[in-house]
């Protein structure tokens, strides 16, 4: 083999390399692992893994597509405005309609053919207002065994104005500073 | 149909076909969500809450929940006059069906929720070996169920518990922020559904958010700050036996 720029090898370089082959063969080994690395990652690794991040992208959309259960106030609100005036008039005005009547979102895009189930308000209103001494002091609470002895709580009161209109006359003839919304 | 040579042959491209649909995922369900514009966090106002369960029973329901499992749940704290350093906790079902009244009502008894606190240096993604879970660049701890081994490891990383294995898929779940409501531009189930607001989602990256007037006016926590996790669920009146 003729040395480059035509300087003598020296005799360790000669016997090193006198035979190139297996260098071209070891380079072929080395080639044909890489391609086959390359295209077994293309074809295993999914196409958005890195796009943010170590982890697919795609997980996100894929994520974000699972259908509401809950439908939100908001959708509430826009068939059922006399509720919302009603609501207005007492502290039940910061309940959002799905906290008592459940997950709507199949009433709210189908209002014809799904109906929503009647409340039994003895168990829903029970849920917040029984007593409980880790309840904040200021939250209104009763034992209900005491209070209602189990009957429906809207054989008295209104849900979505909770407070007895009887009362709230009362209170008012008698001057108490007592009002609606003041805890 | 026999399987010959020919259709084998037919049949392998096809499949590789539809594998690349499947790797490529469903399309943009919110083209106008922009995942930069946002860093959700959470509230937790603890003296507001009663313990009446509605997040749980809504996050259960609107994020298919296994019974027996939770994404949150709500411990009831009773700290004695005099033990202040052994507080009591309860969680009878998660407290999705509410609480019994005390046993005992002297000393303090409150409630706490909990959830994922959407670490920004969350534990659970960094031991996850193939990347099935992640922090995602709106600020919120994703699990990839696709992609997930179901090996456990952020089961045990998570500090806060917030972690299990779901045994119809045996993939990791934990509270997914409902980002499939939060990209639509709706609240969480649990802060929709809670009646005294005690739960507040929010983003930190939208300057109108009332959050930022919140943390400025208030004393507020997170759970084991001293783990370095970055948590972003905040406590107000989070009480020192909290763990």
């Amino acid at each position: 083999m003729a040395a480059p720029y035509g300087r003598p090898l020296c005799a360790g370089y000669r016997t090193l390399f006198k035979d190139i082959e297996h260098l071209v063969r070891l380079i072929a080994v080395i080639a044909i692992a890489l391609a086959a690395f390359v295209i077994l990652r293309a074809a295993v690794v999914p196409a958005s893994f890195g796009q943010y991040g170590h982890y697919r992208g795609a997980a996100l959309p894929e994520t974000a597509a699972r259908p509401i259960a809950f439908a939100g106030h908001e959708a509430c609100e826009a068939c059922h405005s006399d509720v919302v005036d009603q609501k207005k008039q007492g502290r039940h005005v910061v309940v959002a309609c799905e906290a008592c009547h459940g997950a709507l979102a199949k009433h709210a895009d189908d209002p014809a053919s799904v109906t929503p189930p009647k409340l039994n308000t003895a168990i829903v209103c029970a849920r917040c207002h029984e007593a409980n001494s880790a309840k904040p002091k200021g939250f209104p609470q009763v034992v209900t065994a005491d209070h209602s002895g189990g009957i429906a709580c809207d054989t008295c009161h209104q849900p979505h104005r909770p407070k007895i209109e009887a009362e709230t006359e009362a209170k008012s003839e008698a001057k108490t500073t007592k009002t609606e919304g003041k805890k | 149909m026999d399987i010959t040579r020919r259709r084998l042959l037919v049949l392998l491209p096809a499949a590789a076909v539809a594998w690349k649909y499947v790797l490529a995922g469903t399309p943009e369900a919110s083209p106008n969500y922009h995942l930069t514009d946002h860093w959700w966090s959470m509230l937790i106002d603890i003296p507001k809450c009663i313990g009446c369960g509605s997040c749980v029973r809504a996050c259960s329901e609107e994020n298919d929940v296994p019974e027996g499992f939770y994404r949150t749940w709500i411990e009831r704290y009773h700290v004695s006059d005099w033990r202040i350093e052994r507080p009591e906790v309860e969680s009878p079902n998660g407290g999705k069906q509410g609480f019994p009244p005390n046993a005992d009502v002297s000393g303090k008894n409150f409630f706490v929720p909990k959830l994922c606190n959407h670490c920004a240096d969350s534990p659970c993604t960094q031991v996850c070996p193939v990347g099935a879970t992640f922090v995602t660049p709106d600020g919120v701890v994703l699990v990839d169920k696709n992609y997930c081994l179901g090996c456990r490891y952020c089961v045990q990383a998570c500090p806060y518990g917030c972690r299990f294995i779901n045994p119809k898929t045996n993939t990791a779940e934990k509270c997914s922020l409902c980002y499939h409501r939060i990209t639509k531009g709706l609240t969480t189930a649990c802060c929709e559904v809670c009646p005294t607001g005690a739960r507040q989602l929010a983003d930190l990256k939208n300057p109108k958010d009332p959050i930022h007037e919140f943390l400025k006016t208030h004393t507020v926590q997170v759970l084991k700050p001293q783990m370095a996790t970055g948590a972003k669920t905040f406590y107000n009146g989070l009480d020192g036996s909290v763990r």
